[in-house]
């Protein structure tokens, strides 16, 4: 929270601040996501570059006041171009003691610290395993505390209305936002207006969440606990028109979007599956541009209509994340087998097994790129940021259907509902990715192939004179008959993979940030790329050697991927991930890539990555060292 | 969508044969199997429906049916293990044109598939499910199948199976499904009848097929199929008339309390006493009834125990999304992506 001197109004201090991130957390109950959600919203309109992490628990309400049930969410609002939610929150808000206990580690000392004081009850306390009251005994003393007795200046402000008194505290989160709006400048508006839209077949509730939000807001401007609030400009960011979004909102509309280009009908099977349903949702509403979504009885029966939708010429695509990668694994065998175009969204968890279910992590990249009987070599894309998840969608399509292949596209918890603005692109501008199906009867076999893309015909039911068998059966060369031949099979297995690794002549070279060559490449791919970017945006301006890649295909790499590690001393792979993208690149390249995983369910801190950099720069490579 | 044909009515008439539907493969079942019988009258049948064979698909799933789809000319997918209902339910979503039929055998469709079956049902997908059922498992050669007898010894139960046998047209009823029906694989005539009233019905229709698999289960419906028997041990459903069977015709199904009973005619007992079969019941309980009775308490019945009419999922499906176009109009790009709050910098 770097700050400027600060400039008096009538009553209270303003510094302006470049950046800040706010954490609030609460019980699940509590509409921590809503709050923050709005905040958001508020701050993306008035013009600041943002970026968020929602932190949800799996359980929808865990017992009010226990430490599972803490639900919090995480924003960096800021002047200039910013790339994570934040390593440390420079103000929490906790709206109970449990949300304090689980939340209060990550708050630096001097961080600003907003707690419901009226929350802070016996009974909560002993729910949160507080044997003292934090509050009074000494040991928030780091920090600069605001006790503040939410629940009761609320309902009082909300005195009057024909509401119980649950309804009532209901809207306290409300107070909160309310107060943290007046603290950082920010207008009200945003937020009534969508509370009119959102409950205006409730007058009363529209009237208490109004009144809750200017209490809160009035409480900051009236008392004197705050003596200062806070600026944070809005950033010089790319001229364009843009909204917030999330990357699982970006996914949706990129498959849109790649229908559109591709001027063929979308399918999307599915199966209700934490962190990929909201894909789902989101699809089910876009009727209007004949996208037919069908939620499958289980995550084979939503990848096996899939297929089926394909072979029918409409995009098939399914999603799904880990656990539903695994039971999809044969069918996306057998996709490769028949060779159709076909896209499978992993939005990756913590596992394994069902693991944390709302937790990030990015350890799926050797399932699906090996997690299947046989060599079954497949396309696989990983989108950076919330907004590259639009892009990256049009990519998975562009090269299922060029190449007639599955591919993979992996994304992640952090990807999913984290959300940064998001510049608009202009639909001229995004590619023609439309492919012809296969139509002359005189010169058509099943598996005769392009000679540049080796992809075979579409040929799709309805088309006169092309009757044709597939199956998951090993197919004869040019004729896609049944064979056994030993030599034929061999032959197949060959162009499968030929077909695969050629897209490397299709997509472009990588290039890396930072210098050309030297000391450090840093080499990351899915949504670590904020978090590297950052770390090397502060290692380059302390004077170091480092650049960053970014992958965004990982199968095929890159074709001068091996060239371009080569130019540097060290190469530092940092994965959510006990090391997968690390093992690829010292198996294909053989070079002797340093490795840095943190699984905790949490996306990198930058500060994570630059100690460990700085480190390696420092001559201490070695996994001893960490 | 520009590459697919349009589509004829199926109703317009196409002048094929079944020699159209014979594709240019070596059938490679064993010598004897019942897959022959079933391959041809299904050739046979295919004509009558007036769909051109490019818009007839057969999905087919693993096992000997499985290999159906490669012997006949129209379009065809042999998939994975007990999957082929959920690629025959993306394939009808996404191209209702289409007539689509899923090839499956008792391992297939109510073991490892059992429940792609099920939701295939009660969606009622437009698809005819045409089920092999030899009570056993043969391209594996020889393992106890889910409808294979209690006790049954096999490779894999040579002390017999413990396993209580699933009845496929009571699952098929407890799924919903709006056409079912049972015809046995050297009964040709019947079973053309079967098929050919499966590929009219609109929905999903199951069909149970008594197959003969000579190499692992020889004769295990002989008791009630042959033809020195059949006419006493079998009883043909006819809508709308009374469940009479017997070589003399001169037995019929009462129904006493809950329960069907054999009775004989004459002795006071005439046809009016009888059950008369219902296939268009809505109350799936007749049809339920007649799924349980099996040779030899009962004469085992054949033909089609129910035949209602409801929407299709491919009808529900692309009504709703015509109802948003309706209402919407079709979707501009340009003005989705701009869906939500936007600002602008400059």
């Amino acid at each position: 929270m770097s700050s400027k001197a600060p400039t008096k109004t009538d009553r209270h201090e303003v510094i302006d601040l470049d950046r800040v991130t706010i954490r609030f957390a609460g019980d699940s109950g509590d509409g921590m996501q809503l709050t923050g959600t709005q905040f958001t919203r508020t701050s993306a309109v008035y013009g600041n570059d943002i970026s968020t992490l929602p932190d949800f628990p799996a359980e929808i309400r865990a017992p009010a006041g226990s430490l599972p049930g803490v639900s919090g969410f995480q924003l960096s609002f800021s002047s200039s171009d910013i790339h994570t939610p934040g390593d440390q929150p420079d103000v929490l808000v906790a709206m109970n003691p449990a949300a304090l206990k689980t939340n209060v580690g990550d708050l630096p000392p001097g961080g600003a610290l907003i707690v419901n004081e009226d929350a802070f009850t016996a009974a909560n306390l002993a729910k949160a395993g507080y044997s003292a009251n934090p509050l009074s005994d000494g040991s928030l003393k780091a920090f600069t505390v605001f006790e503040i007795p939410i629940s009761r200046l609320n309902a009082g402000a909300l005195a009057g209305l024909e509401m119980t008194s649950k309804q009532i505290d209901q809207t306290r989160n409300f107070f909160a936002l309310g107060l943290m709006f007046w603290l950082y400048e920010r207008s009200m508006e945003p937020t009534l207006r969508w509370i009119e839209d959102k409950f205006s077949k409730r007058p009363v509730i529209v009237e208490a969440n109004r009144r809750a939000l200017k209490a809160g807001y009035a409480f900051g401007e009236t008392t004197e606990i705050f003596h200062t609030h806070y600026r944070v400009a809005p950033a010089k960011l790319a001229p364009g028109r843009y909204r917030n979004i999330t990357g699982n909102e970006a996914a949706a509309l990129g498959f849109v979007a790649a229908s559109r280009l591709a001027d063929r009908p979308l399918f999307y099977g599915s199966y209700p599956i934490t962190p990929a349903s909201d894909i789902l949702h989101q699809l089910s509403t876009y009727k209007q541009f004949g996208v037919r979504t069908f939620q499958a009885e289980d995550e084979i029966a939503a990848i096996g209509a899939a297929i089926g939708a394909s072979y029918g010429g409409s995009m098939g695509m399914t999603a799904t994340s880990g656990p539903g990668i695994a039971l999809k694994s044969e069918a996306m065998g057998l996709a490769v087998m028949v060779e159709l175009p076909l896209v499978i969204v992993d939005v990756q968890r913590a596992g394994p097994s069902t693991g944390m279910p709302t937790k990030t992590e990015q350890a799926d990249l050797l399932q699906v790129l090996f997690g299947r009987n046989s060599d079954s070599p497949m396309p696989v894309v990983a989108p950076a940021t919330p907004g590259d998840c639009f892009d990256v969608a049009i990519e998975a399509w562009r090269i299922a259907l060029k190449y007639m292949t599955p591919v993979v596209y992996l994304s992640d918890a952090f990807l999913a509902s984290g959300s940064e603005p998001w510049r608009l692109p202009d639909v001229a501008d995004l590619p023609d990715i439309r492919v012809a199906s296969a139509t002359d009867r005189t010169t058509f076999h099943a598996y005769d192939r392009d000679p540049v893309t080796l992809a075979r015909p579409w040929a799709v039911p309805g088309t006169p004179g092309l009757e044709h068998r597939i199956g998951g059966l090993e197919k004869a060369d040019i004729t896609g008959n049944v064979s056994y031949d030993p030599d034929n099979h061999e032959r197949m297995q060959a162009l499968r993979a030929a077909k695969v690794a050629g897209i490397a002549n299709d997509i472009p070279e990588v290039t890396t940030f930072g210098v050309d060559r030297g000391d450090l490449l840093i080499v990351g791919w899915g949504s670590t790329y904020g978090a590297i970017r950052s770390a090397v945006d502060r290692l380059l301006a302390e004077g170091q050697s480092v650049a960053q890649l970014h992958l965004r295909h990982l199968n095929p790499f890159p074709r001068n991927l091996g060239e371009v590690l080569g130019r540097y001393r060290h190469v530092l792979v940092p994965e959510v991930n006990l090391g997968q993208l690390l093992l690829l690149l010292r198996a294909r390249y053989l070079v002797d890539a340093i490795g840095y995983d943190r699984v905790r369910g949490k996306p990198f801190r930058i500060s994570e990555i630059h100690e460990r950099a700085e480190q390696i720069l420092a001559g201490r490579t070695g996994s001893a060292d960490r | 969508m520009t590459d697919v044909a349009k589509t004829p009515s199926p109703t317009q008439p196409i002048a094929l044969t079944r020699k159209d539907f014979v594709s240019d493969q070596e059938v490679r079942w064993c010598p004897g199997c019942g897959d022959y019988s079933i391959l041809a009258q299904t050739q046979k049948v295919m004509p009558d429906f007036g769909y051109p064979k490019e818009n007839i698909v057969f999905i087919s799933g693993i096992g000997c049916s499985g290999r159906l789809p490669y012997y006949m000319n129209a379009y065809g997918f042999h998939t994975i293990h007990g999957r082929a209902p959920t690629l025959a339910t993306g394939l009808k979503a996404a191209r209702p044109d289409l007539m689509v039929w899923v090839i499956t055998g008792d391992g297939d469709a109510l073991s490892i598939g059992g429940n792609h079956v099920l939701h295939a049902m009660r969606r009622n997908v437009d698809l005819k499910l045409v089920m092999f059922n030899n009570r056993i498992y043969g391209l594996t050669k020889g393992q106890a199948s889910p409808t294979s007898e209690i006790g049954k010894r096999t490779k894999s139960t040579p002390d017999g199976t413990i396993d209580r046998p699933v009845m496929p047209l009571s699952l098929a009823l407890a799924a919903e499904a709006t056409f079912v029906a049972r015809s046995v694989d050297t009964h040709t005539e019947h079973l053309q009848q079967t098929l050919t009233r499966a590929g009219f019905h609109r929905g999903s229709a199951f069909v149970e097929v008594l197959q003969n698999c000579n190499i692992f289960n020889d004769g295990a419906f002989r008791d009630f199929t042959d033809r020195e028997v059949r006419e006493d041990r079998m009883l043909v459903l006819e809508h709308g008339k009374p469940m009479i069977f017997g070589r003399d015709r001169n037995r019929g199904i009462r129904l006493r309390g809950l329960h069907p009973e054999v009775v004989q005619l004459g002795d006071g007992v005439s046809e009016d006493d009888l059950l008369v079969h219902d296939e268009a019941a809505e109350d799936p309980t007749l049809a339920f009834m007649l799924s349980r009775m099996w040779w030899p308490q009962y004469p085992v019945p054949v033909g089609v125990l129910r035949d209602v009419a409801r929407p299709t999922h491919d009808e529900l499906m692309t009504a709703q999304i015509e109802t948003v176009m309706a209402q919407r109009g079709e979707g501009d790009l340009a003005t989705l992506l701009e869906g939500g709050e936007t600002w602008t910098v400059r």
